[in-house]
């Protein structure tokens, strides 16, 4: 949307295309990066926060004079982050130099250019296209190379452990989250994001929203089934057995320092945020307000937008704090044994629903 | 801008490549396929085919280059980085190479090629689907069966003996 809106507005843009490529980077990449960065920083905030309330603790607060982390420790991320970035820049020396040194970017690359078609408001989108719930489940399965890499090049048995266990774990996932997404495509008649959202106006049973979450009672089974594979995909407790303190130290991180560490934190962070954008654009209505017709404007959207992925992103961190992990077994026989078969019931289920009862 | 972008999707496809049969260590030329994947799928974007472009995504890099990566590190230790693999008979390999790049040249000079002007396609997703349910059906259903009979086979080998 905003792409086709910049070529539209750009006069010559048929005789001056790099000038549409260098606006197109201005207009959209740094803002999505931006975005990322800001939201970033909420984020972890935020889990400090939530951690710390739901141990009964109070979290950062910033007490005392002098340097300090702000009213209510609301400095604390920033502190962190500058900490990060003065960090000394460390690579072993028996490290495979540049695939250690690839492997970061590869990461945040499958994070980022995700963020492409995630629709912010009726018109705030990079580029709505056709394929756009499929884009971002293609795309996101760059992340399982970049990890692979940094656990290999590390050269540290940790690292390696901590890689294959994380690419068995996201390969396997990715089924059925896209068993999951199958659903909605197949109710919704279309893979864009927009078209998949525009679906959902109205009401449904008199008085819900016409969510495709609301629609019956194997859609409401598909969130759960997508929203928990998008949380394992996202190596988030309980599924974080890639990095598991307690056994690998930091899984495929071990060896990482500094920015570069940084990035994968980044990178974890961008794609909770894709997994609950999706997630609430496919099953929550995306822009469209919970009480249909009610604050229903564009600017209105990008809250709705917003407010309902922070929400998701909330219960993965409420995930995170309240059960222990998984064993890597009973993972795997989770997803293999409970929850492919159950995909696959749904998209038998919503194929009956629609023939039957529309 | 769009013949600039299509050189450069072209080269990177083509170097990549390069990269994958030449370099020693067995990981590297496995990176270099990511690359040469996702050329390829740029390269579907050209012919509007945004479908396929994201299809080749998924299976080839979030499937295949994942088992092939897979397949490196279970077969070797994580100490030996370095997997040579030597060329023979590089004069004989290389007239046999130059003779058959001679004749494809020759012939892509040399055929007709039905050239149209193909305007942007509404609805790609849509056609496919039509055609595979319709007019494709059998040889889908048979491809079908393949992968399910492969899907059998790798389990009952997989399958410890009791």
């Amino acid at each position: 949307m905003i792409v086709d809106y910049l070529i539209d507005i750009i006069p010559f843009a048929a005789d001056w295309p790099g000038l549409v490529f260098v606006s197109v980077v201005i207009f959209c990449a740094v803002p999505v990066f931006l975005f990322i960065a800001v939201y970033a920083l909420v984020a972890i905030y935020g889990e400090l926060k939530v951690s710390s309330f739901m141990q009964d603790k109070i979290g950062p607060m910033g007490q005392g004079v002098g340097l300090h982390a702000g009213k209510w420790g609301l400095l604390q991320p920033i502190a962190d982050a500058l900490k990060l970035i003065l960090k000394e820049d460390i690579i072993p020396t028996t490290a495979d130099r540049k695939l250690f040194i690839l492997a970061p970017f590869i990461v945040f690359i499958g994070a980022f250019i995700s963020m492409a078609a995630l629709p912010f408001s009726q018109t705030i989108i990079v580029a709505d296209m056709n394929i756009g719930i499929f884009y971002i489940l293609a795309v996101s399965s760059l992340g399982v190379i970049g990890i692979i890499l940094a656990g290999w090049s590390s050269n540290n048995k940790w690292s390696l452990y901590g890689a294959m266990r994380s690419a068995a774990q996201i390969v396997s996932y990715e089924i059925p989250a896209g068993l999951s997404i199958i659903g909605v495509v197949m109710i919704t008649g279309t893979l864009s994001m927009q078209g998949i959202i525009e679906h959902q106006s109205g009401f449904v049973w008199g008085i819900l929203p016409n969510w495709i979450i609301f629609q019956n009672p194997f859609t409401f089974l598909s969130f759960f089934l997508f929203f928990i594979s998008g949380v394992a995909e996202c190596n988030r407790t309980p599924f974080d057995i890639p990095e598991a303190e307690s056994e690998l130290v930091a899984g495929a991180f071990t060896e990482y320092s500094g920015m570069r560490y940084a990035f994968f934190f980044l990178s974890e962070y961008a794609n909770m945020f894709v997994v609950s954008g999706v997630a609430a654009a496919a099953f929550l209505g995306g822009w469209r307000s919970p009480i249909p017709g009610v604050l229903d404007t564009p600017g209105w959207g990008i809250m709705w937008f917003i407010g309902k992925s922070m929400f998701l992103i909330f219960m993965m961190m409420w995930f995170r704090w309240t059960w222990p992990r998984l064993r890597v077994d009973q993972l795997m026989s989770v997803c293999w044994k409970g929850f492919i078969p159950i995909a696959f019931f749904n998209i038998f289920g919503i194929g009956i629903w629609k023939l039957l009862i529309g | 801008m769009a013949d600039a972008a299509f050189w450069l999707m072209a080269l990177l496809t083509v170097a990549s490549a390069v990269v994958v049969v030449h370099h020693d260590k067995l990981l590297y030329s496995a990176i270099a396929l990511l690359f040469t994947f996702f050329g390829v799928a740029g390269l579907y974007i050209f012919l509007w085919a945004d479908f396929l472009a994201a299809v080749q995504v998924v299976i080839y890099v979030g499937g295949i280059l994942v088992l092939v990566i897979f397949g490196i590190m279970l077969t070797n230790k994580i100490t030996t980085v370095n997997i040579s693999h030597t060329s023979m008979q590089r004069g004989a390999g290389g007239l046999l190479v130059a003779f058959v790049l001679g004749s494809l040249g020759l012939m892509i000079t040399k055929t007709p090629w039905l050239v149209q002007h193909a305007a942007e396609p509404d609805q790609t997703v849509a056609t496919i689907g039509r055609l595979l349910m319709m007019d494709y059906l059998l040889p889908f259903e048979v491809a079908s069966l393949l992968l399910l009979g492969a899907l059998i086979g790798a389990a009952t080998l997989s399958r410890r003996e009791e």
